[in-house]
Order: structure tokens, then sequence, then C-alpha cells
């Protein structure tokens, strides 16, 4: 310790004495007892004003205290810009304690871009050199923490210089130092790397730690200086084990463990050198099994050395790591056993027993700290050892019965990574229940999980629907948008299990209509299997007796309450107009519900309901048509996203999509879609091979849903594929991703006369990303038929031309 | 990497602040109010870590005194935690009397402590031998 004293400490800087600063006391007495805000705010004009005033009288002794109250006025969040300059000329001043406040100021004043910080760089420059160690010391630590890449440059010998001196005071202030150049000023990296490397060598802790944040830094930038200092592997061990073996040593020792800093910091640096590299692996394999063997986990100190080891360990070379698979699990186990240990303290005797070793100090301490660390180091080890972590799944499912969200969120992360085909069941029951117990916050990132785990793993459909619907019966608010249509989509492919999904969904809407995700797809699937439902027979399910009026009395809770968006009620409006065509003696409770809406404030609906109203009336003879149940959504086709290819306008036979031909995607038909155009407005009598009128905009089924949800797709420059015989193909790319591409075709007629037998046919290979076109129509008694091939599709980001070659 | 370091009462307000990183003096005051209130939500058997935004939370209690540290996601929590009890140590083996007077005293401990967001020495003599020498010439 007398080293720090040898300084010629005793000369120039101190001349001045450090004074209590009773007229700082006397401000922060004032300002702690405003009342209000306001108050606070008027004393702290007041103050400024004062400072101000001070700093323009210049040298009168007070310098120093004026900005002692500025930056605890800083400190409160008010501008202490007015200062800068003040910090500049304190550390100029001669005298140690203005110097020392300057100094300070400056770090918590200034930043890089101001002009200020460059006038300093001389001052520091000088104090760098300064005969004071402490003085040095200022320098060198505003340096690190404030300074610009100008300044680093200017000074980055001298501080190279200053890691080669005898002190080790200034040697470990150094250190860092340049770790703040490098940072800030890549290039200078190289300058560092001899002295870096002989500081290996100190034997002062504060130096050593400094020269292995260092030594990190300089490998993290550069996998050649990487490859350097893996020669310095070895003394690196030698450190760390001289550490773990040393015996009891006041001077470092925390709770039994000898400097679990400066072993934390090594145990990291080991880890960069030892990854991916045989070598540098074997030379610190013996140290890491000492280390995990020897490191008593049992209080903080030891489990933060052993925690960064168990990370080291994983991190390190494979095949070298895995003859540690044994020592991983040992670790392991000791992690979840203090974890046990410490949780069957009560939190009181807890707090009673740290409370007697630190005196005077009332330190609550966290019961779960140690599961949340075990947690984390087994998400970690999840990625390379999946055996080795089913085995402590008790342990992590317990962890989600935690009464603590950062344990909780950890055990999530884990249990979500855990399941697999085989623990499906069991695990999804676990998370379930941590669905419906969660905070708040996790609820979507859980449900999100669930949806996932259940797609890849489902051992069956009705599992899978079962476990959606459960999600959405407890947490139906935090979900994502796109589980509505996935859910439509999975139930409609599952086409034995209509009937019971029909009647689950009926009984929870009944119950509940607050859950908006979970009322729309139940809307949907009455309004699809409504028929099934009003039978009343299910194999699967206790059959309960549904009424038609129960079920319109439903669909009518739906769209009255206030709790309905106004998606939902799109979704309740539809179902109740597709009932129309499956029951059989309240078709008119249905009409004048749907003539209701016609004159709804909600846009959307409106127009959905006067089109309906126009459906019963005007095209009654079209309406069981129209209303068909839809067809089975294949999830692989481009229908199943938002406006696709449009699909072949012809007879209304919707039942099934035509199976799929080698190479050729034949759209699912379905004239459901051309509703809107169909009541449009046109009065031409409807034929069953409707002819597209001026414009057609032919969408697919799918479309049906989006247009109701108010979701429609944003609108991108359309490019056209084809024009002839004043028919055009206009084709737009809505959404492009690695492995969806969402096409919209819109055909318009431009000719006087009416373009009858339209069809058009897309086929798409499965390879590659390309679509052939086959469009044939009448025009004025001529038949046309025309293929072109589009090789390219134009997406948002690309704005090139789509390449497009006529056949 | 140390990103910064709190200190606050149970009311929530700073009493002492050092950021290791350049954050806007305006957003500090609501970053700080923020961090402060989710800690303090917290029950006493929870443990002292929380994920907030892009930084880990380490906190400790002391008394009436919250102590919080933002700290990188590849930082040992585990070690911080146990330097801010260091450090507490530390300011308990100097100062008899309120800290908060001494605000500029703090300040020099925790610059012996922390340089640019490392930690720079813990063992407590040595950290004190700066401000033990001043005030032996304050005396002289």
């Amino acid at each position: 310790m007398m080293e720090y004293f040898c300084a010629k400490s005793t000369t120039s800087g101190f001349d001045t004495v450090m004074t209590p600063s009773v007229r700082l006391q006397e401000m922060i007495r004032v300002i702690r007892s405003a009342r209000t805000q306001g108050e606070e705010r008027g004393i702290i004009q007041r103050e400024c004003a004062d400072i101000r005033a001070q700093f323009r009288q210049g040298d009168n002794g007070e310098r120093s205290h004026s900005l002692a109250k500025l930056l605890y006025v800083h400190m409160l969040g008010y501008p202490a810009h007015f200062g800068q300059m003040e910090c500049v000329r304190l550390i100029a001043s001669p005298r140690y304690n203005e110097k020392r406040m300057g100094y300070l100021g400056a770090m918590m004043l200034l930043d890089e871009k101001q002009d200020a910080s460059l006038l300093i760089t001389n001052s520091i420059k000088n104090d760098l050199s300064h005969s004071s160690q402490y003085v040095q010391s200022l320098a060198l630590c505003t340096l690190a923490c404030m300074g610009s890449a100008e300044m680093c440059r200017d000074l980055a010998s001298e501080i190279e210089r200053l890691l080669r001196a005898s002190n080790s005071y200034i040697k470990k202030k150094a250190t860092l130092c340049a770790v703040h150049i490098i940072r800030k000023v890549p290039e200078l990296a190289e300058l560092f790397i001899p002295s870096a490397r002989s500081l290996l060598s100190e034997k002062n802790h504060g130096v050593l730690h400094g020269a292995v944040v260092l030594i990190t830094e300089l490998c993290e930038r550069n996998p050649d200086t990487l490859d350097q200092f893996r020669k310095a592997v070895p003394e690196l061990v030698q450190i760390m084990k001289g550490l773990v073996t040393s015996s009891y040593s006041p001077e470092h020792n925390v709770a039994g463990i000898s400097d679990p800093f400066l072993q934390v910091r090594i145990l990291r640096l080991l880890r960069i050198l030892g990854h991916n590299n045989d070598t540098a692996s074997d030379a610190m394999n013996d140290l890491l099994a000492q280390v995990a063997t020897n490191t008593d986990s049992s209080k903080t100190a030891g489990s933060a050395v052993l925690y960064e080891t168990v990370l080291t360990i994983m991190d390190i070379n494979s095949e070298s790591g895995l003859r540690y698979e044994a020592e991983q699990e040992r670790v392991l186990w000791e992690l979840n056993e203090a974890a046990g240990a410490i949780a069957q303290h009560t939190p009181h005797e807890q707090r009673d027993f740290y409370y007697a070793t630190v005196a005077g100090a009332a330190s609550a301490f966290p019961v779960m700290s140690m599961s949340y660390i075990s947690m984390t180091s087994l998400q970690k080890i999840v990625q390379t050892d999946h055996n080795a972590v089913q085995r402590h799944r008790g342990t992590i499912v317990d962890c989600l019965k935690d009464q603590d969200t950062s344990v909780k969120r950890r055990a999530l992360e884990l249990s979500l990574a855990l399941v697999s085909a085989v623990n499906i069941r069991s695990m999804m029951k676990e998370l379930l229940i941590f669905l419906s117990t969660c905070p708040l916050e996790l609820r979507s990132q859980t449900a999100s999980g669930i949806f996932n785990a259940a797609e890849r793993y489902s051992p069956s459909k009705r599992w899978h629907i079962d476990t959606i619907l459960h999600v959405l019966t407890t947490a139906g608010g935090d979900v994502r948008d796109e589980t509505v249509p996935n859910l439509i989509q999975l139930i409609s492919t599952a086409s034995e299990l209509h009937c019971y999904t029909v009647h689950k969904l009926y009984r929870a809407l009944v119950k509940d209509i607050s859950q908006q995700s979970l009322v729309q797809v139940a809307c949907w699937c009455i309004g699809e299997y409504g028929d099934l439902l009003l039978k009343g027979e299910c194999e699967e399910i206790e059959p309960v007796q549904v009424s038609e009026d129960d079920v319109l009395e439903a669909l009518e809770t739906v769209l009255q309450s206030h709790m309905s968006s106004p998606a939902t009620r799109g979704f309740a409006l539809t179902a109740t107009m597709k009932l129309s065509t499956r029951i059989t003696d309240n078709v008119d409770r249905i009409r004048s519900i749907v003539s209701i809406y016609g004159s709804c404030i909600d846009l959307e609906l409106q127009q959905r309901a006067v089109e309906y109203n126009a459906l019963f009336k005007k095209y009654d003879h079209m309406r069981a048509a129209v209303l068909e149940r839809m067809p089975v959504i294949d999830k692989n086709s481009p229908g199943h996203t938002n406006g696709d290819t449009s699909g072949e306008v012809k007879e209304p036979d919707t039942s099934k999509p035509k199976p799929v031909e080698a190479g050729l995607l034949s759209e699912p038909v379905s004239q459901v879609c051309d509703l809107l155009d169909l009541l449009g407005g046109t009065d031409t009598p409807l034929q069953p091979n409707p002819a597209p009128t001026s414009t057609s905009t032919t969408t697919s089924s799918a479309d049906l849903l989006d247009l109701l949800g108010g979701l429609e797709p944003t609108p991108v420059p359309s490019v056209t594929v084809y024009e002839k015989n004043g028919l055009s193909l206009k084709m737009q790319c809505d959404k492009q991703t690695e492995t969806d591409i969402t096409v919209t075709l819109i055909a318009s007629n431009s000719t006087q006369s009416d373009i009858t037998n339209f069809t058009l046919q897309a086929a798409v290979p499965k390879v590659s990303l390309k679509m052939r076109v086959r469009v044939s129509y009448s025009n004025q008694g001529a038949v046309h038929q025309d293929t072109v091939q589009i090789d390219s599709f134009p997406s948002p980001a690309w704005n090139g031309q789509p390449s497009i070659s006529p056949l | 990497m140390i990103k910064f370091l709190l200190m606050v009462n149970k009311q929530g307000q700073t009493r002492l602040s050092k950021y290791y990183e350049q954050v806007d003096l305006g957003k500090r005051a609501a970053l700080e109010a923020d961090m402060v209130r989710g800690c303090l939500a917290r029950r006493k058997e929870e443990c002292s870590f929380v994920e907030y935004k892009d930084y880990k939370l380490v906190y400790r209690q002391y008394a009436a005194l919250f102590i919080v540290v933002g700290i990188t996601e590849n930082e040992n929590e585990l070690s911080i935690y146990e330097l801010v009890h260091n450090f507490v140590e530390v300011l308990d083996k100097y100062f008899s009397r309120v800290i908060m007077f001494n605000l500029d005293k703090v300040h020099i401990i925790l610059d012996e402590m922390i340089i640019n967001g490392h930690i720079v020495e813990t063992n407590k003599n040595r950290i004190l031998a700066p401000l033990l020498a001043l005030d032996k010439m304050a005396e002289s």
C-alpha cells in the first residue's frame, strides 16, 4: 500500500485542501425541502443564476464549489451546459482540488461532440506526465471516460508509455484507457499489443484485470491478434491456477473466493482463446475441471466463477469439450442443488443470515438468483447438448411456477427450447398452465411459443386444434394477427373434425365473447359449419341440442357487444349471412339483422350488409351458391395468403379444389369472391357464366375474410403482363419472402363490348419462382387463347420490370 | 461492460448517477425513473436481476438506498452483484455519516473502482488510499 504514498504528492498540486463543500450541502437541503416540482424548479433557477454569476467573476476560490453545485443540478436532470467552459478552466488550474472538480465536471458535462472537449487535450497531455500520480490518475480516468477519437490519436503514445511505467496505480488505469482508445480508433490497436502481453507477468490484481480486459478487446477485434495471444494461454492458466489454489489472502478475498472478479475475466478471455482451437482448448481443460471442482458455489462469488466456467466449458473446442460432458452434468447438478438449497431458506432466514455477515447493511439476498443463473447456463447448453438438459426438465418446469418474473422468463425460453415430439403432451400441459398464470408481459411470447411447438410436434390434428383453442380462450388478446387465419386454415383441412370444432367453439363463444381472436374463429366456424352444429350429432363431444335461435342469438350478441372489434363484427355478420342457407326456419330473422346493419356507422360493415341485403333481394336465386361452404384452404397453395393469383371464373362449383396436376397448380375456384363485382351495381343479367364487365377484379376466396377485416394489402405498383384485344392483365406482388410470394392479377376489359368465356389458368413449377398464365376468352365472336410466362416478379423492394416472355 | 451505476432512494429519486456510455441528458431522467420503478416493484424474495431493454439490471437494496447497475448482455451479473456489495462496503468503511452530502467523494471512490465501464480495483485499502492521502493533507 505504501507505494501510493511514496509519489511526490506533497509537491505542487496539493496547495489547497479539500474543504467540505458546505454550500453544496446547503443547496441540497434547500432543494430537498421543495414540496412541489415547480418549487424545485424555482430554487434551481435561482441557484443556476448564482452559479453563472460566480463563473463570471473568475478566480475567487469559489469556482470548484460552484461547479460541484452545478453537477448536482445536472444529476437531477437540469441543463448544465453553461458549466463546460468552467470545467476547461478548472482542469488547467494548478490547485489539485480545482483540477479534480474540473475533471469530474468534464466527465459528466462534456462529450466528444463539444468543442470544449478539444480544449482539454493539452491539459490532459500535461497532466499525464505530472509528478503526482493522483493528477496523472485524473487525466487517465477522464480520457478513458470521454476521450474523442482525435484526443485518443493525440495521446495514444503517452498511454502506451504509461503502460510500461513502474507504478502499478498508473498502469492499471492506463490499461483501461488503452481499451477506450482501441474502441475509438481501432487502427491504434497494434500499438498496445506488445505491452499488453508483458503486463500478464504483473502481480498486482488491478493491473492484471486491466491487462485481461485489454487483451480481450484486442482479440475480439482482430483474428490475427487472437492467434497471437493463444500463445499466452499457459500464462493465463497459471494465473488462474494461482487464484484457485492459493491459500486465504485477505487482500482479494470475497466470500472465500480469491478475487472472483479477476477469475471471471480470465475465464472469459480463455473462452475466446479456446474457441475453435484444439491446442488452446487442451491447454485449459485441466484448469477448467479444477475450477469446476474446487469452487464453492454456495455463495454468490463462487457462483459467479462457476457460472463463467460453465460458459467457457461449453464454448471451447467441442471435441475436447466433449470429455467434459460428465463435468458439465456435475456442474449443472450443482447449480440446481444450489438453487434448491437457497430456496429452502425462507426469505426471512436469508435476510437474517446475510444481515449478520454484512454489518449495518440490511441486504435482501435474492433467493432465486441462483436458479436464474442456472437457467441462463442451461439455456446456453440447450444449443449443444439437448439430452443432458432433458434430464433437468423437472427443475426447469418448477421454475416456471416460480414467483419471480426474471426466473420465469428464463424458464419459459428454456422450456420452449426443450419441447420435442416425445414430451410435447406433458410439456404443453405445463406451458398451458403457465400461460394462464404468467405475467402479462410474457403472455404473447408464451402464446407464440406454444403455437410454434404445436405446429412442429402436434401428435394429432384434434390435439393441435384443442391446444390453439385453449390458448385463445386464456390469452386471446395476446396472440398475433396471423393466428386467426392460420387456425381457420387448420380447421378447414381437418374435415373430420368440423362437427367437433364447431360445437366446441360455439360453447366457448357462449361463455365468453371478449377474446377477439377466439370469437372471430368461432364466428367463422359457425358460419361455415352451422348445419353441423344444428344437427347436434357429434361423436367426440357431449351432444347439446342447439336451436337456430340460440345460434343467431349468439352471433347477434357478438354484433352488438361493445367488446367486439370492427373485424370481429365483420366475421359475425358474414357468419349470420352464411347461416341463411344452413338453417330452415329463421331466414327472416337473418334478413332483418342484415338489413339493420345496412345503416351501420362502420363503413366496412355497412357495405357488407348492403351487399348481403342485395343478395337477399335481387339475387336470391344465387344466394345458395354464393354462400357455399369455403373450399379447403391448402396451406401450401399461395391462395393461403392474401389476394393471390386469381381463380378461374367459371361455373359455380366450389366444393373441392382440383387435385394438383404435375407442375400445374389450378387455383381453388370460388365465386364467393366475385360477390363484390356481382353486386357492384351493374344491371347485366346474371348468367351461370358471368362475364367480367367493365372492370373485373378477380380475387381468391380467401380475400373475403380480409375484406371484411379491413386488412387490404398495401398497394404496390402493378405491371402489365398481357395486353391484347382490349384485354389487359396486370400483376402486382404484395409480399415476397424467401418461401412465399403473393401475386395479384387484375384483368380489365377496355373494349366497348363484353368479353365472354373468360378463363385464366396459372401454373407454377415447384422448383423455381416462375409462373405461366394461360388466358382464353371470346371477344365479339372470336375466340382467343394466349400463354405468357413470367420469369421473375416485381417486388416492393425491387423496382425493376418483371421479365415476361410470350409463349 | 458496465453501462451505468445509479444510487436511488426508495422514492425513486436519483442520488448519484454515473454513466459509462453517452445517454442523452433529456432521456436520463425518464430512463432512470422507469428502471427504478421496475426494480422497486419487485418483492424482496425475488432475484436481483431484471432485463430492461438492451440492458441487464443488477440491483441491491441497502436500507433505504438502492444501487442499480446497468450492464451489457455478456457481463457476469453475479460478479457485478458482488461488486455492488464491495462498493457499499468501501463506502461504509470511509463514511461515518450521511454520504449523500459528499457526492464528490463518492465519485472519487467510484473512479478508483470502475473506469470506462470496467473494474479497475476491488481491494478496499487500495481504493481508499488516494482519498485518505488527500484527507491527511487536508488535516496537516
